[in-house]
Protein backbone atom coordinates (compact mmCIF):
# COMPACT_ATOMS: atom_id res chain seq x y z
CA UNK A 1 0.00 0.00 0.00
CA UNK A 2 1.36 2.93 -1.22
CA UNK A 3 2.20 6.22 2.02
CA UNK A 4 0.40 8.71 2.91
CA UNK A 5 -3.04 9.92 4.75
CA UNK A 6 -5.59 6.61 5.36
CA UNK A 7 -7.98 8.99 3.16
CA UNK A 8 -4.62 8.92 0.16
CA UNK A 9 -4.42 4.98 0.74
CA UNK A 10 -7.75 4.11 0.97
CA UNK A 11 -9.01 6.20 -2.12
CA UNK A 12 -5.13 5.51 -3.85
CA UNK A 13 -4.78 9.46 -4.96
CA UNK A 14 -2.99 12.29 -3.21
CA UNK A 15 -5.31 14.65 -1.31
CA UNK A 16 -6.60 17.33 -3.49
CA UNK A 17 -7.25 15.18 -6.49
CA UNK A 18 -10.50 13.99 -7.58
CA UNK A 19 -11.09 10.41 -8.34
CA UNK A 20 -14.60 8.55 -9.61
CA UNK A 21 -14.16 4.90 -7.64
CA UNK A 22 -16.68 2.29 -7.22
CA UNK A 23 -17.81 1.64 -3.25
CA UNK A 24 -17.88 -1.48 -1.33
CA UNK A 25 -20.92 -0.44 -0.15
CA UNK A 26 -23.75 1.93 -0.06
CA UNK A 27 -26.38 2.17 2.16
CA UNK A 28 -29.73 4.56 2.83
CA UNK A 29 -32.51 4.85 5.18
CA UNK A 30 -36.38 5.10 5.09
CA UNK A 31 -35.85 9.05 5.03
CA UNK A 32 -33.15 9.49 2.34
CA UNK A 33 -33.78 5.91 0.60
CA UNK A 34 -37.16 7.41 -0.40
CA UNK A 35 -36.02 10.30 -1.50
CA UNK A 36 -33.44 8.53 -3.45
CA UNK A 37 -36.13 6.40 -5.28
CA UNK A 38 -37.92 9.31 -6.51
CA UNK A 39 -34.48 10.69 -8.28
CA UNK A 40 -33.69 6.96 -9.42
CA UNK A 41 -36.78 6.67 -11.03
CA UNK A 42 -36.61 10.10 -12.70
CA UNK A 43 -33.22 9.72 -14.57
CA UNK A 44 -33.40 8.91 -17.61
CA UNK A 45 -30.75 6.21 -18.05
CA UNK A 46 -31.05 3.54 -21.00
CA UNK A 47 -31.14 0.25 -19.91
CA UNK A 48 -31.14 1.66 -16.18
CA UNK A 49 -31.19 -1.00 -13.42
CA UNK A 50 -29.41 -1.38 -9.74
CA UNK A 51 -26.07 -2.09 -9.97
CA UNK A 52 -24.41 -4.32 -7.66
CA UNK A 53 -27.54 -4.42 -5.26
CA UNK A 54 -25.74 -6.66 -3.22
CA UNK A 55 -23.53 -4.20 -2.01
CA UNK A 56 -26.32 -1.87 -1.34
CA UNK A 57 -28.22 -2.08 1.68
CA UNK A 58 -31.67 -0.17 2.63
CA UNK A 59 -31.90 0.42 6.85
CA UNK A 60 -35.49 1.54 8.27
CA UNK A 61 -34.44 3.71 11.17
CA UNK A 62 -35.70 6.98 11.03
CA UNK A 63 -39.12 7.13 11.46
CA UNK A 64 -39.38 3.70 12.41
CA UNK A 65 -42.26 2.02 12.87
CA UNK A 66 -43.99 4.76 10.63
CA UNK A 67 -45.43 7.25 12.21
CA UNK A 68 -48.22 8.06 9.88
CA UNK A 69 -49.76 6.78 6.52
CA UNK A 70 -47.56 9.12 4.36
CA UNK A 71 -44.87 8.03 5.82
CA UNK A 72 -45.58 4.00 5.64
CA UNK A 73 -46.58 4.74 1.88
CA UNK A 74 -43.32 5.89 1.36
CA UNK A 75 -41.87 3.39 3.15
CA UNK A 76 -43.92 0.42 1.31
CA UNK A 77 -42.68 1.93 -2.38
CA UNK A 78 -38.77 1.39 -1.18
CA UNK A 79 -39.65 -1.73 0.85
CA UNK A 80 -40.79 -2.93 -2.99
CA UNK A 81 -38.15 -1.65 -4.99
CA UNK A 82 -35.84 -2.77 -2.82
CA UNK A 83 -36.93 -6.19 -2.30
CA UNK A 84 -37.73 -6.36 -6.10
CA UNK A 85 -33.67 -5.71 -6.89
CA UNK A 86 -32.26 -7.65 -4.28
CA UNK A 87 -30.61 -4.99 -1.91
CA UNK A 88 -29.98 -6.07 1.73
CA UNK A 89 -33.06 -4.84 3.30
CA UNK A 90 -33.59 -4.24 7.38
CA UNK A 91 -37.08 -3.98 8.37
CA UNK A 92 -38.57 -1.93 11.19
CA UNK A 93 -36.93 -2.37 14.85
CA UNK A 94 -33.34 -3.69 13.20
CA UNK A 95 -32.18 -0.51 14.31
CA UNK A 96 -29.99 2.63 13.17
CA UNK A 97 -28.25 2.31 9.62
CA UNK A 98 -24.18 3.35 10.83
CA UNK A 99 -24.73 0.93 13.79
CA UNK A 100 -25.98 -1.74 11.78
CA UNK A 101 -22.86 -1.19 8.96
CA UNK A 102 -20.72 -1.37 12.50
CA UNK A 103 -21.51 -4.74 13.25
CA UNK A 104 -19.46 -7.13 10.92
CA UNK A 105 -20.97 -5.82 8.04
CA UNK A 106 -18.46 -2.75 6.84
CA UNK A 107 -14.53 -3.53 6.73
CA UNK A 108 -11.54 -1.64 7.15
CA UNK A 109 -10.08 -0.22 3.85
CA UNK A 110 -13.61 -0.17 2.29
CA UNK A 111 -14.69 2.96 0.50
CA UNK A 112 -18.15 2.98 1.84
CA UNK A 113 -21.12 5.89 1.15
CA UNK A 114 -24.40 6.19 3.11
CA UNK A 115 -27.07 8.46 2.08
CA UNK A 116 -27.14 10.18 5.53
CA UNK A 117 -24.35 12.79 7.23
CA UNK A 118 -23.05 10.25 10.16
CA UNK A 119 -22.01 7.88 7.47
CA UNK A 120 -18.57 9.19 9.20
CA UNK A 121 -19.21 6.71 11.85
CA UNK A 122 -17.81 4.18 10.31
CA UNK A 123 -14.31 5.30 9.84
CA UNK A 124 -14.06 4.14 13.04
CA UNK A 125 -13.35 0.77 11.59
CA UNK A 126 -11.04 2.21 9.32
CA UNK A 127 -13.33 2.67 6.26
CA UNK A 128 -13.44 5.38 3.92
CA UNK A 129 -16.85 6.06 5.16
CA UNK A 130 -19.18 9.46 3.61
CA UNK A 131 -22.49 11.00 3.56
CA UNK A 132 -24.21 11.79 0.27
CA UNK A 133 -27.75 13.02 -0.35
CA UNK A 134 -30.42 11.28 -1.98
CA UNK A 135 -29.63 11.64 -5.92
CA UNK A 136 -25.63 10.83 -5.14
CA UNK A 137 -27.30 7.53 -3.67
CA UNK A 138 -29.52 7.35 -6.84
CA UNK A 139 -26.25 7.60 -9.05
CA UNK A 140 -24.27 5.00 -6.95
CA UNK A 141 -27.80 2.46 -7.53
CA UNK A 142 -27.19 3.42 -11.17
CA UNK A 143 -23.47 3.29 -11.87
CA UNK A 144 -22.18 1.50 -8.64
CA UNK A 145 -19.84 4.34 -7.98
CA UNK A 146 -19.32 8.01 -7.22
CA UNK A 147 -17.02 10.75 -7.73
CA UNK A 148 -14.78 11.86 -4.34
CA UNK A 149 -11.95 14.89 -3.61
CA UNK A 150 -9.89 13.27 -1.43
CA UNK A 151 -9.43 15.52 1.27
CA UNK A 152 -7.17 17.10 3.24
CA UNK A 153 -6.24 15.14 6.79
CA UNK A 154 -6.66 16.89 10.33
CA UNK A 155 -5.37 14.45 12.86
CA UNK A 156 -6.45 14.37 16.06
CA UNK A 157 -3.78 13.03 18.12
CA UNK A 158 -5.06 11.25 21.87
CA UNK A 159 -3.02 10.70 24.49
CA UNK A 160 -3.23 9.39 28.36
CA UNK A 161 -6.07 7.69 29.26
CA UNK A 162 -9.79 8.45 30.25
CA UNK A 163 -10.37 8.29 33.72
CA UNK A 164 -13.09 9.14 36.42
CA UNK A 165 -16.83 9.99 35.08
CA UNK A 166 -15.28 11.35 31.25
CA UNK A 167 -16.38 9.11 28.25
CA UNK A 168 -15.82 9.10 24.48
CA UNK A 169 -18.56 11.43 24.29
CA UNK A 170 -17.08 13.81 26.67
CA UNK A 171 -13.26 13.52 23.72
CA UNK A 172 -15.68 14.05 20.83
CA UNK A 173 -17.37 17.35 22.40
CA UNK A 174 -13.65 18.28 23.24
CA UNK A 175 -12.63 18.00 19.62
CA UNK A 176 -15.75 19.25 18.24
CA UNK A 177 -14.86 22.44 20.32
CA UNK A 178 -11.06 22.88 19.29
CA UNK A 179 -11.92 22.55 15.45
CA UNK A 180 -15.67 25.01 15.67
CA UNK A 181 -18.53 23.65 13.73
CA UNK A 182 -16.64 23.84 10.33
CA UNK A 183 -13.08 23.51 11.11
CA UNK A 184 -13.35 19.89 9.20
CA UNK A 185 -15.22 21.19 5.93
CA UNK A 186 -14.12 18.87 3.08
CA UNK A 187 -11.08 17.36 5.48
CA UNK A 188 -10.90 13.82 6.97
CA UNK A 189 -9.88 13.67 10.68
CA UNK A 190 -7.36 10.74 11.73
CA UNK A 191 -7.81 9.93 15.53
CA UNK A 192 -4.49 8.68 16.12
CA UNK A 193 -1.58 8.50 19.32
CA UNK A 194 -1.53 6.40 22.03
CA UNK A 195 -4.56 8.12 23.49
CA UNK A 196 -6.85 6.76 20.04
CA UNK A 197 -4.97 2.68 20.70
CA UNK A 198 -6.63 2.38 23.75
CA UNK A 199 -10.28 3.72 23.35
CA UNK A 200 -12.26 0.80 22.83
CA UNK A 201 -14.02 0.32 19.23
CA UNK A 202 -17.76 1.29 20.83
CA UNK A 203 -16.48 4.56 21.98
CA UNK A 204 -14.45 5.16 18.27
CA UNK A 205 -17.95 4.69 16.87
CA UNK A 206 -18.79 7.64 19.17
CA UNK A 207 -16.03 9.83 18.37
CA UNK A 208 -16.19 9.23 14.77
CA UNK A 209 -19.90 9.84 14.28
CA UNK A 210 -19.59 13.11 15.28
CA UNK A 211 -16.64 14.04 12.62
CA UNK A 212 -19.89 15.58 10.69
CA UNK A 213 -20.40 18.49 13.41
CA UNK A 214 -17.21 19.92 12.48
CA UNK A 215 -17.81 19.27 8.80
CA UNK A 216 -15.36 16.66 8.13
CA UNK A 217 -16.08 14.28 5.28
CA UNK A 218 -15.25 11.11 8.07
CA UNK A 219 -13.17 10.56 11.21
CA UNK A 220 -11.09 7.58 10.69
CA UNK A 221 -9.16 5.02 13.09
CA UNK A 222 -6.62 2.77 11.90
CA UNK A 223 -7.53 -0.78 12.14
CA UNK A 224 -6.07 -2.74 14.74
CA UNK A 225 -6.58 -6.39 16.80
CA UNK A 226 -9.22 -4.03 19.03
CA UNK A 227 -10.95 -3.59 15.19
CA UNK A 228 -10.14 -7.22 14.42
CA UNK A 229 -11.63 -8.51 18.07
CA UNK A 230 -14.84 -6.32 17.38
CA UNK A 231 -15.45 -7.56 14.04
CA UNK A 232 -14.99 -11.03 14.61
CA UNK A 233 -17.33 -10.79 17.50
CA UNK A 234 -20.11 -9.92 14.93
CA UNK A 235 -19.51 -12.47 12.66
CA UNK A 236 -17.33 -10.98 9.82
CA UNK A 237 -14.83 -13.39 8.25
CA UNK A 238 -10.72 -12.71 10.02
CA UNK A 239 -9.59 -13.96 6.64
CA UNK A 240 -11.34 -10.21 4.86
CA UNK A 241 -10.06 -7.87 7.69
CA UNK A 242 -6.70 -6.13 7.26
CA UNK A 243 -5.56 -4.07 9.89
CA UNK A 244 -3.47 -0.97 8.93
CA UNK A 245 -0.82 0.80 10.91
CA UNK A 246 -0.30 5.14 10.19
CA UNK A 247 2.46 5.68 7.36
CA UNK A 248 4.58 8.83 6.78
CA UNK A 249 1.89 11.41 5.75
CA UNK A 250 1.30 14.73 6.14
CA UNK A 251 -1.26 16.68 7.95
CA UNK A 252 -2.89 19.60 7.37
CA UNK A 253 -3.25 20.57 10.90
CA UNK A 254 -2.88 18.57 14.27
CA UNK A 255 -4.40 19.28 17.10
CA UNK A 256 -3.76 17.34 20.66
CA UNK A 257 -5.70 16.06 23.20
CA UNK A 258 -4.78 15.10 26.70
CA UNK A 259 -7.16 11.96 27.82
CA UNK A 260 -6.64 12.40 31.04
CA UNK A 261 -7.79 16.13 31.79
CA UNK A 262 -11.11 15.91 29.75
CA UNK A 263 -14.19 16.27 32.45
CA UNK A 264 -18.12 15.50 31.22
CA UNK A 265 -18.59 18.04 29.17
CA UNK A 266 -22.22 19.75 27.79
CA UNK A 267 -22.88 20.85 24.48
CA UNK A 268 -24.84 24.45 24.88
CA UNK A 269 -27.88 25.48 22.37
CA UNK A 270 -27.72 25.40 19.78
CA UNK A 271 -24.12 24.74 18.84
CA UNK A 272 -22.39 21.75 19.35
CA UNK A 273 -19.01 22.97 19.15
CA UNK A 274 -20.22 24.95 22.21
CA UNK A 275 -18.68 22.72 25.07
CA UNK A 276 -18.50 23.65 28.59
CA UNK A 277 -17.75 21.53 31.34
CA UNK A 278 -21.98 19.89 33.01
CA UNK A 279 -21.16 21.69 35.98
CA UNK A 280 -21.30 24.77 34.64
CA UNK A 281 -24.90 24.22 34.32
CA UNK A 282 -25.34 21.93 37.08
CA UNK A 283 -29.34 23.11 38.30
CA UNK A 284 -30.78 23.65 35.57
CA UNK A 285 -33.86 22.00 35.25
CA UNK A 286 -34.98 19.78 32.49
CA UNK A 287 -37.98 17.99 31.32
CA UNK A 288 -36.94 15.38 29.34
CA UNK A 289 -33.78 12.89 28.88
CA UNK A 290 -33.15 10.88 25.70
CA UNK A 291 -30.71 8.36 25.73
CA UNK A 292 -29.63 6.71 22.18
CA UNK A 293 -28.80 7.33 18.60
CA UNK A 294 -26.24 6.49 16.62
CA UNK A 295 -23.37 8.49 18.60
CA UNK A 296 -24.54 6.65 22.26
CA UNK A 297 -26.82 3.94 21.56
CA UNK A 298 -24.63 1.54 22.06
CA UNK A 299 -24.82 -1.45 24.52
CA UNK A 300 -21.82 0.27 26.18
CA UNK A 301 -23.85 2.99 26.45
CA UNK A 302 -27.09 1.62 28.21
CA UNK A 303 -25.06 -0.11 30.96
CA UNK A 304 -22.96 3.43 31.82
CA UNK A 305 -26.82 5.01 31.98
CA UNK A 306 -28.02 1.82 33.88
CA UNK A 307 -25.21 1.76 36.60
CA UNK A 308 -26.05 4.07 37.63
CA UNK A 309 -29.44 4.78 38.00
CA UNK A 310 -30.00 1.01 39.14
CA UNK A 311 -32.29 0.24 42.09
CA UNK A 312 -33.01 3.88 41.99
CA UNK A 313 -35.97 6.40 40.11
CA UNK A 314 -35.94 8.91 37.66
CA UNK A 315 -37.14 11.89 38.28
CA UNK A 316 -38.05 13.44 35.35
CA UNK A 317 -39.26 11.58 32.17
CA UNK A 318 -36.77 9.08 30.41
CA UNK A 319 -36.79 7.85 27.43
CA UNK A 320 -33.77 5.21 26.07
CA UNK A 321 -33.25 4.10 22.78
CA UNK A 322 -31.17 1.32 21.91
CA UNK A 323 -29.13 2.06 18.84
CA UNK A 324 -29.62 -1.64 16.97
CA UNK A 325 -31.20 -5.17 17.83
CA UNK A 326 -28.14 -6.34 18.97
CA UNK A 327 -27.56 -3.67 21.39
CA UNK A 328 -31.20 -4.13 22.48
CA UNK A 329 -30.92 -7.98 23.15
CA UNK A 330 -27.46 -7.76 24.99
CA UNK A 331 -28.80 -4.84 27.05
CA UNK A 332 -32.12 -7.62 27.67
CA UNK A 333 -30.19 -10.39 28.28
CA UNK A 334 -27.70 -8.98 30.49
CA UNK A 335 -30.66 -7.08 32.88
CA UNK A 336 -29.46 -3.83 31.53
CA UNK A 337 -32.99 -3.17 30.08
CA UNK A 338 -34.72 -4.42 33.48
CA UNK A 339 -32.51 -1.89 35.38
CA UNK A 340 -33.51 1.07 32.94
CA UNK A 341 -37.31 -0.30 33.17
CA UNK A 342 -37.52 -0.45 37.28
CA UNK A 343 -35.93 3.25 37.37
CA UNK A 344 -38.90 4.21 35.58
CA UNK A 345 -37.40 4.89 31.56
CA UNK A 346 -39.54 4.58 29.02
CA UNK A 347 -38.02 1.67 26.70
CA UNK A 348 -38.33 2.36 22.49
CA UNK A 349 -37.90 0.39 19.59
CA UNK A 350 -34.15 0.50 17.89
CA UNK A 351 -33.94 3.53 15.90
CA UNK A 352 -32.99 7.17 15.60
CA UNK A 353 -36.17 8.09 18.35
CA UNK A 354 -36.76 11.31 18.83
CA UNK A 355 -33.24 12.93 17.60
CA UNK A 356 -34.57 14.57 14.44
CA UNK A 357 -37.58 15.54 15.83
CA UNK A 358 -39.79 13.13 14.13
CA UNK A 359 -41.53 11.35 16.79
CA UNK A 360 -40.96 9.26 19.71
CA UNK A 361 -40.42 11.79 22.35
CA UNK A 362 -40.12 15.09 20.46
CA UNK A 363 -40.21 18.32 22.72
CA UNK A 364 -42.67 20.71 23.39
CA UNK A 365 -42.43 24.24 23.44
CA UNK A 366 -40.63 26.07 25.91
CA UNK A 367 -39.00 22.63 26.99
CA UNK A 368 -35.54 21.74 28.12
CA UNK A 369 -34.07 18.06 27.76
CA UNK A 370 -30.95 16.43 27.61
CA UNK A 371 -29.91 14.20 25.19
CA UNK A 372 -27.06 11.71 24.01
CA UNK A 373 -27.70 12.56 20.64
CA UNK A 374 -25.55 14.54 18.06
CA UNK A 375 -27.08 17.96 17.30
CA UNK A 376 -29.04 20.49 19.29
CA UNK A 377 -29.56 23.02 16.71
CA UNK A 378 -32.44 25.03 17.19
CA UNK A 379 -35.73 23.57 16.70
CA UNK A 380 -34.63 19.94 15.82
CA UNK A 381 -35.86 17.82 18.92
CA UNK A 382 -39.36 20.17 18.85
CA UNK A 383 -40.29 23.43 17.89
CA UNK A 384 -39.69 26.13 20.99
CA UNK A 385 -37.57 23.54 22.61
CA UNK A 386 -33.93 23.78 23.79
CA UNK A 387 -31.69 20.58 24.59
CA UNK A 388 -28.02 20.26 25.76
CA UNK A 389 -26.11 17.55 24.24
CA UNK A 390 -23.93 15.02 26.88
CA UNK A 391 -22.45 11.40 28.02
CA UNK A 392 -24.67 8.85 28.64
CA UNK A 393 -23.38 8.83 32.51
CA UNK A 394 -24.35 12.41 32.50
CA UNK A 395 -27.79 11.93 31.32
CA UNK A 396 -28.02 9.21 33.69
CA UNK A 397 -27.14 11.59 36.77
CA UNK A 398 -29.32 14.03 34.96
CA UNK A 399 -32.28 12.02 35.29
CA UNK A 400 -31.73 11.26 38.82
CA UNK A 401 -31.91 14.54 39.95
CA UNK A 402 -34.34 16.26 36.96
CA UNK A 403 -31.61 18.60 36.55
CA UNK A 404 -28.40 18.83 34.90
CA UNK A 405 -26.06 17.39 37.22
CA UNK A 406 -22.40 16.65 36.16
CA UNK A 407 -21.22 12.97 37.59
CA UNK A 408 -18.30 14.49 38.92
CA UNK A 409 -21.35 15.55 41.50
CA UNK A 410 -22.37 11.65 42.22
CA UNK A 411 -18.94 11.32 44.30
CA UNK A 412 -19.78 13.70 47.11
CA UNK A 413 -22.52 11.40 48.40
CA UNK A 414 -25.12 13.94 47.35
CA UNK A 415 -26.84 11.31 45.41
CA UNK A 416 -30.48 10.55 46.57
CA UNK B 1 -24.51 32.40 -19.75
CA UNK B 2 -24.79 35.31 -17.66
CA UNK B 3 -27.60 34.91 -14.78
CA UNK B 4 -29.06 37.59 -12.31
CA UNK B 5 -31.14 37.44 -9.02
CA UNK B 6 -31.65 39.66 -6.10
CA UNK B 7 -29.72 38.67 -3.04
CA UNK B 8 -31.68 37.01 0.05
CA UNK B 9 -28.87 37.31 2.79
CA UNK B 10 -28.91 34.88 5.57
CA UNK B 11 -26.15 34.48 8.71
CA UNK B 12 -23.44 31.84 9.35
CA UNK B 13 -23.76 27.97 10.00
CA UNK B 14 -27.09 28.04 8.99
CA UNK B 15 -28.27 24.58 9.12
CA UNK B 16 -30.18 22.19 6.87
CA UNK B 17 -32.82 21.60 9.59
CA UNK B 18 -32.74 25.44 9.55
CA UNK B 19 -33.71 25.66 5.28
CA UNK B 20 -36.40 22.78 5.90
CA UNK B 21 -37.66 21.34 9.08
CA UNK B 22 -37.25 17.85 9.95
CA UNK B 23 -41.34 17.89 10.05
CA UNK B 24 -42.00 18.56 6.89
CA UNK B 25 -39.23 16.32 4.58
CA UNK B 26 -42.28 13.36 4.54
CA UNK B 27 -44.03 14.20 1.59
CA UNK B 28 -44.08 13.37 -2.36
CA UNK B 29 -45.61 17.36 -2.46
CA UNK B 30 -42.90 19.47 -3.15
CA UNK B 31 -44.48 22.79 -2.43
CA UNK B 32 -44.42 22.09 1.13
CA UNK B 33 -40.86 22.41 0.84
CA UNK B 34 -41.21 25.88 -0.84
CA UNK B 35 -43.89 26.93 1.66
CA UNK B 36 -42.02 26.07 5.14
CA UNK B 37 -38.17 26.90 3.20
CA UNK B 38 -36.29 28.84 6.17
CA UNK B 39 -39.76 28.76 8.53
CA UNK B 40 -37.76 28.73 12.18
CA UNK B 41 -34.96 30.92 10.82
CA UNK B 42 -36.58 33.60 9.34
CA UNK B 43 -40.62 33.45 8.10
CA UNK B 44 -40.05 36.22 5.69
CA UNK B 45 -37.34 34.46 3.93
CA UNK B 46 -39.43 32.24 2.22
CA UNK B 47 -41.59 34.67 -0.05
CA UNK B 48 -38.70 36.15 -1.40
CA UNK B 49 -36.63 33.28 -2.59
CA UNK B 50 -38.09 33.16 -6.05
CA UNK B 51 -35.77 34.67 -8.88
CA UNK B 52 -32.90 35.27 -5.72
CA UNK B 53 -29.25 34.95 -4.72
CA UNK B 54 -28.94 33.43 -1.66
CA UNK B 55 -26.10 35.12 -0.33
CA UNK B 56 -25.03 33.24 2.58
CA UNK B 57 -22.59 33.37 5.43
CA UNK B 58 -20.04 30.27 6.22
CA UNK B 59 -20.75 26.65 6.42
CA UNK B 60 -23.93 26.67 4.96
CA UNK B 61 -26.40 23.90 5.11
CA UNK B 62 -24.60 22.19 7.76
CA UNK B 63 -25.72 19.25 9.58
CA UNK B 64 -28.41 16.51 8.34
CA UNK B 65 -28.51 15.30 4.55
CA UNK B 66 -32.04 16.21 3.87
CA UNK B 67 -31.85 16.84 0.77
CA UNK B 68 -34.47 18.55 0.58
CA UNK B 69 -33.16 21.39 1.56
CA UNK B 70 -31.21 21.96 -1.39
CA UNK B 71 -34.55 20.95 -3.81
CA UNK B 72 -36.59 23.59 -1.45
CA UNK B 73 -34.59 26.08 -2.80
CA UNK B 74 -34.35 24.76 -6.25
CA UNK B 75 -38.19 24.60 -6.30
CA UNK B 76 -38.47 28.09 -4.92
CA UNK B 77 -36.84 29.52 -7.49
CA UNK B 78 -33.64 30.38 -6.40
CA UNK B 79 -30.87 30.64 -8.90
CA UNK B 80 -27.60 30.25 -7.31
CA UNK B 81 -25.84 29.90 -3.69
CA UNK B 82 -22.73 31.47 -2.54
CA UNK B 83 -20.76 31.17 0.51
CA UNK B 84 -17.47 31.50 1.80
CA UNK B 85 -18.06 27.76 2.63
CA UNK B 86 -19.97 25.07 2.08
CA UNK B 87 -21.06 22.01 4.30
CA UNK B 88 -20.10 19.41 1.96
CA UNK B 89 -23.27 17.52 1.33
CA UNK B 90 -25.50 20.41 0.95
CA UNK B 91 -22.34 21.54 -1.88
CA UNK B 92 -22.74 18.31 -3.52
CA UNK B 93 -26.58 18.04 -3.06
CA UNK B 94 -26.96 21.11 -5.19
CA UNK B 95 -24.81 20.42 -7.46
CA UNK B 96 -26.57 17.35 -8.10
CA UNK B 97 -30.18 19.37 -8.75
CA UNK B 98 -28.16 21.90 -10.77
CA UNK B 99 -28.61 24.36 -8.40
CA UNK B 100 -25.49 27.07 -8.56
CA UNK B 101 -23.32 26.98 -6.15
CA UNK B 102 -19.99 29.92 -5.56
CA UNK B 103 -17.53 29.43 -3.15
CA UNK B 104 -16.93 33.04 -2.32
CA UNK B 105 -16.99 35.66 0.90
CA UNK B 106 -19.69 38.10 -0.42
CA UNK B 107 -20.32 41.27 1.18
CA UNK B 108 -24.03 42.78 0.06
CA UNK B 109 -27.23 44.35 1.12
CA UNK B 110 -30.53 42.01 0.85
CA UNK B 111 -31.92 42.99 -2.56
CA UNK B 112 -29.07 43.54 -4.79
CA UNK B 113 -28.28 42.16 -7.83
CA UNK B 114 -25.73 39.54 -7.40
CA UNK B 115 -25.20 38.02 -11.26
CA UNK B 116 -22.66 35.01 -12.26
CA UNK B 117 -21.80 33.47 -15.67
CA UNK B 118 -22.80 29.85 -15.35
CA UNK B 119 -19.24 29.16 -17.38
CA UNK B 120 -17.39 31.13 -14.86
CA UNK B 121 -16.45 31.32 -11.37
CA UNK B 122 -16.90 34.97 -10.20
CA UNK B 123 -19.74 36.57 -8.92
CA UNK B 124 -20.54 40.33 -9.30
CA UNK B 125 -22.85 42.78 -7.26
CA UNK B 126 -23.49 46.29 -8.34
CA UNK B 127 -20.17 47.33 -6.48
CA UNK B 128 -18.03 44.91 -6.70
CA UNK B 129 -16.60 41.52 -8.49
CA UNK B 130 -15.73 38.26 -6.30
CA UNK B 131 -13.64 35.17 -7.27
CA UNK B 132 -15.02 32.01 -5.98
CA UNK B 133 -13.02 28.65 -5.70
CA UNK B 134 -13.38 26.91 -9.21
CA UNK B 135 -15.86 24.10 -9.29
CA UNK B 136 -13.82 20.27 -10.70
CA UNK B 137 -14.59 19.79 -14.49
CA UNK B 138 -17.01 16.96 -13.36
CA UNK B 139 -19.10 19.11 -10.77
CA UNK B 140 -19.43 22.09 -13.79
CA UNK B 141 -19.95 19.07 -16.50
CA UNK B 142 -23.12 17.81 -14.11
CA UNK B 143 -24.25 21.81 -13.57
CA UNK B 144 -23.95 22.37 -16.97
CA UNK B 145 -26.40 19.42 -17.73
CA UNK B 146 -28.69 20.48 -15.26
CA UNK B 147 -28.05 18.26 -12.82
CA UNK B 148 -26.99 14.24 -12.02
CA UNK B 149 -30.05 13.13 -13.85
CA UNK B 150 -29.12 14.41 -17.16
CA UNK B 151 -25.78 14.14 -16.97
CA UNK B 152 -26.06 10.65 -15.99
CA UNK B 153 -28.90 10.13 -18.86
CA UNK B 154 -25.69 11.94 -21.10
CA UNK B 155 -23.30 9.62 -20.10
CA UNK B 156 -25.70 6.66 -21.12
CA UNK B 157 -26.31 8.00 -24.95
CA UNK B 158 -24.01 6.40 -27.73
Amino acid sequence: MMAGTLSERILGSAEGTYVDRMVDRAFAHDGTGAQALVAFENFRIPGKSVVNPEKLSIIYDHISPANNSVTADLQGDLRKFSRENGMHFHEVGCGICHQIMSEGVCLPGEIVVGADSHSCTLGALGAFSTGVGATDMAGIWATGGTWFRVPESISIVLSGKLSGHAEPKDVALSYIKALGMDGGTYKALEFIGDGAAGIPVEGRLTLSNMAVETGAKTGLFYADALTREHLITYGADEKTISLQKPEDCSYESEIHLDLDDIEPLLAVPPRVDNAVPVTQYSGTPIDQVFVGTCTNGRFEDLKRFADIVRGKKVAVRTIVTPASKDAYAKALSTGVLSDILEAGCVICPPGCGPCLGAHMGVLGEGEVGLSTANRNFRNRMGVGAEYYLCSPSTAAVSALYGEIRSPIELEGGTNR
Amino acid sequence: MIVSGHAVVIGEDVDTDMIIAGRYLRTTNRSIWVEHAFEDYDKSIAGRLNGSVLVAGKNIGCGSSREQAAAALKEAGVRAVVAPSFARIFFRNCVNLGLYVFEADVVCENGVIVSFDTDDSYVKTSTAVYQAKPLSNRMKEILSAGGLNAYLSRQGEP
